[in-house]
C-alpha cells in the first residue's frame, strides 16, 4: 500500500533526499511529492504549517517534518535495516555526529559558498569542523560497516560539497586533509542503494550554479 | 579494602551551571527516574572552563554533559533519549508511540531554535530587534499552547520529554517580562497553569532556581558583557 507513506520533496534538497534514502535502504513502498519551493502546495502547508519545509512524511495521514525526526521515526516504524546502533551510547553518539553536521557543519558550509564576504572564515571555520568528523571515522561508514543515520545526514558533505566545489570554487574536502571523509564520501556516493537516489553531479552542479547565479543577481 | 560494586549502582555524573535550562532537563529527568547521581557545578563556565569539561566536551564545551561510567553523553535533548535508553524500567520520559515520540523531537528541537534566537535579544537588543523576539517568542509560546490543549501535561496524562525540556525555561520568564515589559500569563494563560502544575512535582521544585536570581544574574551578566 503505496499510500499509507507520502514524501513531500525538493530535488536538490540534501533534507528532503536524506528520506528517500533511508526509504529505500529499508525497501518502503511510498507515494513520492515533488514541491516547487517557490511556489509551495496547499498541501504541503498543510502537513507543516509551522515551518512550511521539505521534506515531510506522511504515514496513515499523520505529518512528521524535520529530516532528523522522520529519520529517527523510519528507524523506529521499521524495523530491517537499523540505522541506528542498538547500544544507548553508541546512540546517542551517532545522534550526536548527525546533529553536529547540521548544527555546525552545515550553516558553515552555507556561509562559505553563498557569501563572499564571510567566506574565509568560514572555510577556516569548515577545515576545523571537518577534523572532527575525520577523527570520528574508522570504518567504511559512520554506522560501520553499513550505511547508518550519520551518513545519511552526511549526504551533504558527501555529494553537496564537492558539487559546490565546482560551482564556487572552493575547495575543502581534499585527499591531503581529509584522507578519511574522502574515501568515505566515495563510497557513500557509490553505495548501490543511495546512488540509484542521488542527483546526478553534472545535474546537481548545474542546479546549484543557478542558485548562486541567481542570489548574487 | 576493597571496593564493592553494589548491582544496579552505576556511576552517574552531570557537569551543569545554575543557570543553565538544558542542564535542569537532565536534573529533573534524573529525579524523575531515581537515579543517583553527582552534580558537578562548572563554575567557571565563562571565563576559564574546566579541564573535565574541556575532556568530556571538547567539540562544544558546553554544559550539560552527563558521564556514565566514564563515557560522556552530550546535548541535553541526547541526554534525554539516552537516560530513556538505559533507564526504563520505572519510568519513561517519551512515549512508546513512535509517532508521539516524533512529535515531542519536533517541538523540544522547534522550541530550543526559537529560544536561541528569541532568547538573548529579549535581555540583550533594545528596541525594534526586542520588541520582534518578544512577539515571536510570544507566537511561539502560544503555538506551544496549542500543542497542550486540555492535557495536564504536554505528555499527555504523563510529566513527560517536553514537559521536562521546556519547564526549565519557566524560571527566566520573570527575566524576560521585566526586560520586555509584558506579562506571560496574559498572553497564554493555560501555560502558565502547567508551569504551577509542574511546580508541584518535586523533581522541578527541587532543581529549578529563584526566577529572581536567574533575574539578578542576567543583570550582572549583561555589567560582565558590557552591555547597558
Amino acid at each position: 500500500m503505496a499510500e499509507e507513506v507520502k514524501l513531500f520533496g525538493a530535488w536538490g534538497s540534501a533534507f528532503s533526499l536524506r528520506v528517500d534514502i533511508a526509504l529505500k535502504l529499508k525497501g518502503i513502498n511510498y507515494e513520492y511529492h515533488e514541491e516547487d519551493l517557490f511556489n509551495k502546495s496547499s498541501l504541503l502547508i498543510k502537513y507543516n504549517p509551522i515551518h512550511k519545509k521539505v521534506p515531510v512524511l506522511v504515514h496513515h495521514d499523520k505529518p512528521l517534518a524535520e529530516s532528523q525526526v522522520i529519520l529517527e521515526y523510519i528507524d523506529e516504524t521499521w524495523e530491517n535495516y537499523p540505522i541506528l546502533p542498538k547500544d544507548p551510547y553508541e546512540r546517542a553518539k551517532a545522534r550526536f555526529w548527525a546533529r553536529f553536521i547540521d548544527d555546525k557543519c552545515f550553516p558553515a558550509i552555507w556561509k562559505a559558498y553563498w557569501s563572499k564576504d564571510e567566506r574565509e572564515k568560514a572555510v577556516e571555520e569548515l577545515i576545523e569542523l571537518l577534523k572532527f568528523l575525520e577523527n570520528e571515522l574508522d570504518d567504511n561508514f559512520f554506522g560501520g560497516e553499513t550505511v547508518g543515520l550519520v551518513d545519511i545526514v552526511g549526504n551533504i558533505i558527501a555529494h553537496w560539497l564537492p558539487a559546490l566545489h565546482e560551482v564556487a570554487g572552493v575547495e575543502i574536502l581534499t585527499e591531503e586533509k581529509f584522507p578519511k571523509l574522502c574515501r568515505w564520501s566515495h563510497e557513500f556516493v557509490n553505495h548501490s542503494v543511495v546512488k540509484e537516489v542521488l542527483p546526478s553531479r553534472e545535474k546537481l552542479i548545474a542546479f546549484l550554479r543557478d542558485r548562486l547565479e541567481s542570489r548574487s543577481s | 579494602m576493597s571496593k564493592t560494586i553494589v548491582l544496579g549502582e552505576e556511576e552517574v555524573v552531570i557537569i551543569g551551571f545554575w543557570t543553565s535550562p538544558y542542564a535542569m532537563r537532565v536534573q529533573i529527568a534524573l529525579e524523575e527516574k531515581g537515579v543517583p547521581y553527582q552534580y558537578v557545578e562548572e563554575e567557571n563556565l565563562f571565563h576559564n572552563k574546566s579541564p573535565l569539561l574541556l575532556q568530556m566536551n571538547p567539540v562544544h564545551k558546553k554544559v550539560p554533559v552527563l558521564i556514565h561510567n566514564g563515557n560522556p553523553v552530550c546535548e541535553s535533548l541526547i541526554i534525554l533519549q539516552y537516560l530513556d535508553d538505559v533507564w526504563n524500567q520505572k519510568y519513561t520520559l517519551f512515549s512508546h508511540d513512535s509517532y508521539e515520540r516524533a512529535k515531542a523531537r519536533f517541538w523540544v528541537n522547534f522550541f530550543d531554535n526559537k529560544i536561541a534566537d528569541c532568547g538573548r535579544r529579549m535581555w540583550a537588543s533594545k528596541g525594534q530587534d526586542q520588541e520582534a523576539a518578544k512577539e515571536e517568542f510570544i507566537e511561539s509560546l502560544k503555538l506551544l499552547e496549542g500543542e497542550l490543549g486540555e492535557s495536564p501535561y504536554f505528555g499527555g496524562e504523563k510529566f513527560g520529554v517536553l514537559d521536562v525540556a521546556l519547564i526549565p525555561f519557566s524560571c527566566r520568564f520573570y527575566t524576560y517580562e521585566m526586560f520586555c515589559k509584558f506579562k506571560i500569563e496574559k498572553e497564554c494563560p493555560k501555560l502558565m497553569e502547567w508551569v504551577k502544575r509542574c511546580n508541584h512535582r518535586e523533581s522541578v521544585s527541587k532543581i529549578l532556581p529563584d526566577p529572581y536570581k536567574i533575574y539578578s544574574f542576567v543583570l550582572h551578566f549583561k555589567k560582565m558583557l558590557g552591555i547597558d
